[in-house]
């Protein structure tokens, strides 16, 4: 390859690279990433640089809080690419979070070393507890910090992939696969529960000490989490956009929308949805993974079906089929649980997130996000689509 | 040195009543485990009349010693005191120091040993009973001559085959008998053909002749398989039990999943509250009318209906109604008044668990064979298959079942039929929210009642109707009954939690070479 080949090579190359970057980041999405790169930045700062007396100052438990939902946005936008983009309703997402999860939590316990309750140098303490010799083969090479994000994406992503296989292979769709999809969050929760699979049974892995050398509940670790949660969710929003302004987004809307129609035109269904099911759960367990050293536990409870449902509704306030709406959702939901249940109205939480579900279904089938865009819309005839959100069906057809 | 002492002591008391019996009755005053198997063995061997009297009383912590009066007492039930050397009412004080005599493990199973051959000619067919099952376990040699006695003068011929058994069991255990006469005897036992015969032929002294261990082994070999067969059994009848409680918590799904293609995630509240009209009737009739208790549970049925039936409908007219032809947000809407069900009855009932106690008729159980079958859990079979029939019998032939049916089958061809197929709809949720709520009349008996109770079973339940095939009752029969029984015999291989998720991952594969489960709808109605 001469010189000049060589150059006009890449010159395509990076027309076509600038070319996907320009249509997936069109300016409502470039403002987003800057509003969360902004958080980003500011709230750290604000945490470590300004003296607590100061009334900028922001606490370090706000801190780990809003880490917390950043991971839960994160798990949002993961669901609303396959359900708001390609209709498939995952009710087991808590589940490559959760693996996402315990992934980083074997290695924070491979980090504890000799510094656990028992001071075994290899075993963590739970396996010396269980009178364990030496430590399962599945938990070698969770020492490195390679490895183990190796894994995160690996272990969620091959579950879904081999799930995701067999489903959409023959077909499972629609509420099928909702329920088929529980089944496996809630089989994966019993299955966690056993002391015997070695991850801790009920009590999960917990009393974590460092990651990457930094102790985990120092000031500035957290921040550092804090960050890093802001960077994997601005990540996994630009991998959403550009897959969902890609030709395979819109193949992606076209399957949601009208599944046999695509297929009869000649596009392999059943691989669109696979590869975007796996992407998905690959994004959930990077979530997971910077969950688990913001709470400091993961336990089999993160498995359990309940809360795969909760992030959906994230998405479904927020509005599905928008980007930003799931963030957001996730936020707002977030925000709206952790105010109810540390006060007095703590009773009343369960009552309001039941009637979120009613109402943001019945009431408000696009979202905030999605209601919103549409009075834009109305208001501003010639501005055109910016994001293209399912248009739920008007006419009741039951059981046909 | 100390018994001596006793002894001495006590000889003037005692007078001219059989000296050993008496020495045997001083035992008891020693308050040590050692004297009281002394005493137990004295009393048993001195023939005496008042023997099993004492012994049973030990054994029921009802004989009391004084060791400074040396005095050995037995509290009657009514209260009471006798003399345990005389049998006559006890005339002075109670001393001061008066105390049970102690027992310890070993000593109740020497005690069981020894009133069983003390019993063993009682008049009470019962405990005649009880007494030759008892020798059968402690095989104790001195009991052989009672036996033999007890054999002859047997008229009830179970009791006397049990009596040959205790003495077949006696005599494997003698080092005295013939090898011939000990086969025999394991023949006898072979024939018992359970676990006590199973511990009895396993445990024989390495004493035992070689001829006789063969025999032995062999009763056991086929012992066992014998038993492998109740085990299988008895697998097969938890497996029905559960998978009756499957279909019944299923049932209702079917209809509204299955013919109405609605996902109603809050399936199992409606469970629920049937559970808990269920405990609120029962807490009526203790306060109000505490005769009618035993017909608690006939009348929590209609009444569990209405109250889950109505509140169905109710759902129906004012969400599900406005969510038809799409499936998800229907879901995540019923998920959504799950959570507000569960919620308002923690606040109205609180989150513990409620008491809901079974009638009178309904506790107890029954043996078949090596098979114990609990009233309830039949109860419970009989009254889902009733249930089930009754739903084929409504869908079948009456007026609201054609209509349901149509309307299934083709949605715009009823419509102009002049089926009024909106009404049919709210009835038909109805009709599966109410039979949700029969469920928790059910389920009340077997289950904690609490808030909670809906949510064990909603995955259940959609896996019964999801693997039996959307639409069809029959295949939600089998469904339940297939996953029931599977899972019951997978548990004593995999445990309880390793079978279940065995289950989850069975039906995920399947669902795989059947989409639409076993009994799947063919035509055009199953391109819903």
């Amino acid at each position: 390859m001469s010189h000049v080949e060589f150059s006009s090579y890449f010159r395509r190359r990076s027309e076509k690279a600038y070319a996907i970057a320009s249509r997936a980041l069109d300016r409502g999405a470039l403002a987003f990433l800057a509003l969360l790169a902004a958080v980003g930045v500011l709230v750290p700062l604000l945490n470590l640089a300004v003296p607590p007396t100061s009334p900028l100052h922001v606490s370090t438990y706000f801190v780990v809080l809003l880490g917390k939902y950043l991971c839960f946005a994160l798990l949002a936008l993961a669901i609303d690419l396959i359900w708001g983009y390609g209709g498939i309703l995952s009710l087991g997402h808590g589940a490559f979070f959760a693996l996402g999860g315990y992934a980083m939590g074997m290695y924070l316990m491979r980090q504890i070393g000799t510094r656990g309750v028992y001071a075994h140098p290899v075993l963590p303490d739970f396996m010396v507890f269980l009178n364990w010799s030496e430590l399962p083969v599945y938990w070698h090479g969770f020492e490195y910090f390679a490895y183990a994000a190796v894994m995160i994406l690996f272990v969620p992503g091959l579950l879904a992939f081999v799930f995701g296989w067999f489903a959409f292979r023959s077909r499972v769709s629609g509420v099928y696969f909702s329920i088929i999809t529980q089944a496996l969050t809630f089989a994966l929760m019993l299955g966690f529960f056993r002391n015997n699979l070695g991850f801790g049974g009920n009590n999960g892995l917990t009393d974590f000490k460092d990651i990457l050398g930094f102790n985990v509940q120092a000031p500035g670790t957290r921040a550092g989490l804090f960050a890093a949660s802001m960077l994997a969710l601005m990540l996994g929003f630009v991998v959403c956009r550009i897959v969902v302004s890609s030709k395979f987004g819109s193949v992606l809307i076209a399957i949601r929308d009208a599944e046999a129609r695509v297929r009869f035109l000649g596009y392999r269904v059943e691989a669109y949805k696979l590869f975007v099911f796996t992407l998905s759960a690959c994004m959930a367990g990077v979530a997971g993974a910077l969950f688990v050293p913001q709470v400091g536990i993961i336990n089999p409870s993160e498995f359990s079906p309940a809360n795969s449902i909760e992030a959906v509704i994230w998405v479904a306030v927020g509005g599905r089929g928008t980007l930003t709406g799931a963030v957001l959702g996730a936020l707002l939901v977030n925000y709206a649980k952790t105010t109810f249940t540390s006060g007095v109205l703590a009773p009343y939480w369960l009552f309001l997130l039941g009637g979120l579900f009613v109402a943001v279904t019945l009431l408000l089938p696009r979202g905030i996000v999605g209601t919103v865009q549409d009075l834009w819309l109305r208001l501003h005839p010639s501005s055109g689509p910016r994001e293209i959100a399912p248009v739920p069906d008007e006419a009741p057809r039951p059981a046909e | 040195m100390l018994l001596v002492f006793a002894v001495a002591l006590l000889a003037p008391i005692c007078g001219a009543r059989g000296e050993p019996y008496a020495n045997a009755v001083a035992h008891f005053t020693g308050d040590s485990f050692s004297e009281t198997e002394q005493g137990i063995a004295g009393v048993a061997a001195s023939g005496n009349g008042l023997a099993a009297t004492v012994i049973t009383a030990l054994q029921e912590g009802r004989l009391l010693f004084s060791a400074q009066e040396r005095l050995v007492l037995i509290r009657e039930a009514a209260g009471r005191l006798l003399d345990a050397l005389t049998g006559e009412a006890f005339a002075g004080m109670p001393p001061a120091d008066l105390s049970t005599v102690r027992l310890n493990n070993r000593l109740r199973r020497i005690v069981e040993g020894v009133l069983g051959t003390l019993t063993l000619l009682s008049p009470d067919p019962a405990r005649r009973m009880d007494a030759a099952q008892a020798v059968f376990r402690s095989h104790d040699p001195n009991a052989l001559a009672l036996l033999d006695q007890a054999i002859a003068k047997e008229a009830d011929p179970r009791i006397k085959t049990v009596l040959v058994e205790a003495r077949a069991a006696v005599v494997l255990y003698l080092d005295s008998v013939e090898d011939a006469e000990k086969i025999a005897a394991v023949a006898v036992i072979r024939d018992r053909a359970d676990q006590d015969a199973l511990a009895l032929l396993g445990g024989l002294p390495p004493t035992t002749s070689p001829a006789v261990m063969k025999a032995a082994a062999d009763a056991i070999t086929s012992i066992q398989n014998g038993l492998a067969i109740w085990t299988a059994l008895q697998n097969a009848w938890y497996g029905l039990s559960l998978g009756s409680v499957l279909l019944l918590a299923a049932i209702g799904l079917a209809i509204t999943f299955g013919v109405m293609g609605v996902i109603n995630m809050a399936h199992g509240e409606m469970v629920m509250l049937g559970a808990y009209t269920t405990y609120v009737v029962q807490q009526l009739i203790r306060a109000y009318n505490p005769g009618w208790f035993d017909y608690s549970l006939a009348i929590a049925l209609p009444l569990a209906f209405l109250v889950a039936g109505a509140i169905g409908i109710l759902i129906e007219r004012g969400i599900i109604h406005f969510l038809y032809g799409r499936p998800l947000e229907t879901l995540l809407a019923t998920w959504g008044l799950s959570l507000i069900l569960q919620q308002a009855v923690r606040t109205v009932f609180g989150p513990t668990n409620k008491d809901v106690t079974a009638p009178s008729w309904m506790s107890g159980s029954f043996e078949v064979g090596q098979l114990t079958i609990t009233y309830n859990r039949l109860c419970i079979i009989v009254f889902t298959l009733l249930i089930f029939a009754g739903l084929l019998a409504l869908l079948r032939w009456s007026r609201f079942g054609l209509e349901m049916r149509a309307v299934t089958q083709n949605r715009t061809m009823a419509a102009s039929m002049g089926i009024r197929t909106s009404r049919i709809d709210a009835l038909t949720f109805g009709l599966g929210s109410g039979i949700a709520g029969l469920a928790g009349v059910a389920l009340s008996q077997i289950d904690n009642v609490s808030p909670n109770l809906g949510q064990g079973y909603i995955i259940d339940s959609f896996m019964v109707v999801v693997f039996g095939g959307v639409g069809n009752l029959w295949g939600t029969l089998v469904g339940a009954f297939t996953l029931g029984i599977a899972n019951k015999f997978l548990e004593p291989y995999a445990g309880a939690v390793l079978s279940k998720i065995a289950i989850l991952v069975l039906i995920i594969l399947f669902i795989q070479k059947r989409p639409r489960g076993l009994f799947a709808l063919k035509g055009r109605a199953a391109e819903a």
